[in-house]
């Protein structure tokens, strides 16, 4: 089959079972989206999916051929420069483990691409398809806040 | 998970053939529908549904997801995204018990995925069903008993069980849907048609059927018929977490008032039955009297009266009530 990712056309031979998640981890060798929960329950494995955020976990690989889906390795500008809201995520400490964090930074940005990130009680309400075991909230909170200014401000 | 094999459908009537053995919402279907996999690809990881084919019915989106809002009335296309429809200003203004239905279920994620045809179809949550091994479940496998009777049953329901299953409809939006007198519209090979939605899920009996589709039909779109009643409509979902849970008790109501004088009340209850429950003793009780806390109490009694409690879930009917007694006090002072 052949999966757009972020971008390029990769061909990979695959049993049709697979999800998404592990044809981007196990197979492409992607393993900034992350399995936590592996059932819809945790949001760690977020990616976009011609522009939305979804969870590739719950996505059957070969039903999104003919799709973009961007993942986090994708996000910073070709000049490896860091995408806003990870700069915010490191300047205010919105992780400890790290574990969930690629999937909040890729549901994040499509919060504020939305325009759900107006305020804190609605960044809290769209972003609770995240969860942290590490309880980072109140920082990741704070971090969307910062990026969305500067991607307000493009 | 099993092997199948999978096949794409480019219109109804070949997604209609392709799953001619979709069954009635059986788990032991040997075909499923894939729309958005929120339900089918989560029950198939954990060995509960087991198709051996899936038909992906995606190419269908493009002509069955439209959202239409007209003077007789709402439709909107079975494929349609929960997040789309849960943001579309006319649905938000005119039928609002709807988009908060939408609006408060499941997570943004699941919302971009998710779609109405396959909302209205999702599984019970019941532990017991989702985990096959346990053995005693009557709607995974038909007179095997029911382990939640005697097991942990405080999310189970209590309104339209019996002694075969007592699993809890989870949805949100059917419960907003029974309560505006909703239709479904279904295609398939054998032609199309139209039902009341509140024929689509099958009372307490055999729990292992559980829809009134034939087999390979498919959900199409939803009409919810314009009425007075519309605006002044609201969905109210009580549950264990502020976001991102599924309800433990829920009500949509929507009113029809001349001055303080109910002329009409449609009530729907979720996270208390067996499948989308419609109060119509409660909304009758109602009819042609002021809504106070006294009438409304009333009516709440009422809707609740046949209740069956099986030890964890005996705090169900009182939550009930008073879900359903905020939900018509709240809607009583919405703007018509
Ligand atoms: C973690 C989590 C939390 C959730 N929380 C909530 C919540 O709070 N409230 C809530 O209401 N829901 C909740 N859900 C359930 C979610 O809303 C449903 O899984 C989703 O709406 C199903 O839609 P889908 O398109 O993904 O269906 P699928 O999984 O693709 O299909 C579900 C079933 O419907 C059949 N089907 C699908 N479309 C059609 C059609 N057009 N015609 C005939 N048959 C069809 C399929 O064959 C399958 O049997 C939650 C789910 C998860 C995983
Ligand atoms: S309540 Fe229904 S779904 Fe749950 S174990 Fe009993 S029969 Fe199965
Ligand atoms: S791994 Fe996909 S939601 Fe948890
Ligand atoms: S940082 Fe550890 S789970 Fe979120």
């Amino acid at each position: 089959m052949v999966l757009n990712i972020n971008g390029r056309d990769q061909h990979l031979k695959v049993d049709v079972r697979t999800s998404l998640l592990d044809a981007l981890r196990e197979h492409l060798h992607l393993t900034g989206a992350k399995k936590g929960c592996d059932q819809g329950q945790c949001g760690a494995c977020t990616v976009h999916v011609d522009g939305k955020r979804e969870l590739s976990c719950l996505t059957l690989a070969v039903a999104v051929q003919g799709r973009k889906i961007n993942t986090i390795e994708g996000l910073a500008g070709a000049d490896g420069g860091l995408h806003p809201m990870q700069q915010a995520f490191i300047d205010h400490d919105g992780f400890q483990c790290g574990y969930c964090t690629p999937g909040q930074i890729m549901s994040a940005v499509a919060c504020v691409h939305e325009g759900n990130a107006r305020t804190d009680a609605d960044i809290r309400e769209y972003m609770s398809g995240n969860l942290c075991r590490c309880g980072a909230y109140p920082n990741i909170v704070a971090a969307i806040k910062q990026a969305r200014s500067s991607m307000e401000r493009g | 998970m099993r092997p199948f094999a999978y096949e794409t459908a480019a219109d109804v009537a070949s997604a209609s053939r392709f799953g001619r053995e979709a069954g009635q919402g059986q788990t032991d279907a040997p075909t499923q529908f894939l729309a958005g996999g929120t339900t089918l690809i989560d029950l198939m990881k954990l060995d509960v549904l087991r198709p051996q084919r899936l038909v992906d019915i995606n190419p269908l989106v493009a002509r069955h997801s439209e959202i239409e809002v007209g003077p007789d009335g709402l439709r909107i296309g079975a494929l349609a995204k929960m997040s789309a429809v849960a943001a579309h200003p006319e649905v938000l203004a005119t039928y609002p018990a709807l988009a908060q239905s939408l609006q408060l279920a499941a997570s943004p994620q699941l919302r971009n995925m998710a779609t109405l045809g396959g909302n209205v179809l999702q599984r019970t949550r019941c532990t017991y069903y989702r985990d096959p091994s346990w053995t005693a479940c009557n709607k995974r496998q038909p007179g095997s008993g029911c382990a939640a009777l005697e097991g942990v049953n405080r999310n189970h329901a209590v309104l339209g069980v019996d002694e075969n299953c007592i699993a809890q409809y989870p949805g949100d939006l059917g419960v907003a849907l029974i309560a505006l007198g909703a239709e479904v519209e279904l295609g398939g090979a054998a032609g199309a048609r139209r039902i009341p939605f509140a024929e689509l899920h099958r009372p307490a009996g055999k729990p292992h059927v559980e829809t009134t589709l034939k087999s390979g039909e498919l959900i199409t779109a939803f009409r919810v018929p314009a009425g007075p009643w519309t605006r002044r409509s609201l969905y109210l979902k009580v549950r264990d977490r502020a976001s991102y849970e599924f309800a433990i008790a829920s009500a949509a109501v929507a009113l029809d008032m001349d001055g303080e004088v109910v002329r009409q009340a449609r009530i729907g209850l979720g996270g208390l039955a067996y499948r989308p429950w419609r109060a119509e003793a409660a909304e009758a009780s109602l009819k042609g009297k002021p809504l106070t806390e006294e009438t409304a109490e009333a009516a709440a009694r009422e809707a609740l009266s046949g209740a069956i409690t099986h030890g964890h879930n005996a705090y169900k009917p009182e939550l009930g009530r008073r879900t359903m007694v905020r939900a018509l006090l709240a809607a009583k002072t919405m703007e018509a």
